[in-house]
């Protein structure tokens, strides 16, 4: 009898595959891009690490994680008159736009996102740089953050991994 | 399209061995499924699998890890805990369905 064809899921091989994962946007649409990889990653038993830095920081802040706002203004992929862009409410319009459609899809808000990852086996790292220029401590911050950490600690834990920049 | 022996019976399968007819389907097979990639199902697993079939038959897709919690109740963690490394996919193939296609 011939071997039956089951699917190969890699489950011995240990590849050791490894992705980290830099935030450094707060923008509503340029959080999303690093947590659906983040969770596809983790989906494909990747081991994953997100450092969220700069205006990326306001992923994990408590007060501003569940309130990042999409813009059009500057963004011609919006394929808007870019002189329309600035009218008062336009921002507010295209953040709720936006948060319907992601609704529709069931894609989770921010933070929701942030415990799936986590739920997933994410690693949540903050950038030190970050929470002192934001006068910010681990109480401010989501509370599965693991640390917040320099540069050059998530430069060293991330040795060997593949790396993506947003 | 392949056909493989699973369990002591022919079924159709895709090239990596996904299951191509879900009506060929049922729950002694998903326990020869299981077992084809090392695990061993527990009513836990079953309850996953209930639901899986349960919602492909009315969403025409298999449901994504998020689905999984959102709609069927299985906590993100447990479904790691019972389909260890690649849980989205090895639902998917124990309860007889398409990898799912939803990137979320």
């Amino acid at each position: 009898m011939s071997t039956p064809l089951v699917p190969r899921f890699d489950d011995d091989a240990a590849t050791g595959r490894r992705l980290a994962i830099i935030c450094s946007k707060g923008n509503l649409d340029m959080a999303y891009p690093g947590l659906v990889l983040a969770n596809a990653a983790l989906g494909e038993g990747v081991e994953t690490h997100l450092f969220f830095t700069f205006w990326g920081f306001d992923m994990i802040t408590k007060r501003r994680m569940g309130d990042l706002k999409f813009t059009p203004v500057g963004n011609t992929a919006t394929h808007m008159p870019m002189g329309l862009t600035p009218l008062p409410g336009m921002t507010a319009l295209a953040t709720r736009q936006m948060r319907r459609t992601l609704a529709e899809l069931d894609i989770p808000t921010v933070p929701e996102f942030l415990e799936q990852v986590v739920a997933a086996g994410g690693h949540l790292w903050a950038c030190r740089l970050s929470a002192d220029m934001n006068r910010l401590g681990a109480e401010d911050l989501h509370e599965s953050v693991e640390g917040i950490i320099s540069a050059s600690d998530f430069i060293e834990m991330t040795e060997g991994a593949q790396l993506l920049f947003i | 399209m392949p056909v493989t022996t699973i369990g002591g019976r022919e079924v159709h399968v895709d090239a990596e061995g996904f299951l191509t007819d879900p009506a060929e389907w049922d729950e002694d097979l998903a326990t020869a499924l299981a077992s084809a990639i090392g695990l061993e199902l527990t009513e836990r697993h079953r309850e996953v699998l209930r639901f899986l079939r349960a919602d492909f038959a009315t969403q025409g897709e298999t449901a994504t890890t998020r689905r999984v919690q959102a709609v069927g109740g299985f906590p993100t963690r447990l479904q790691f805990e019972l389909f260890p490394t690649k849980p989205a996919k090895k639902m998917a193939y124990v309860a007889g369905l398409p990898k799912p296609r939803g990137c979320v």
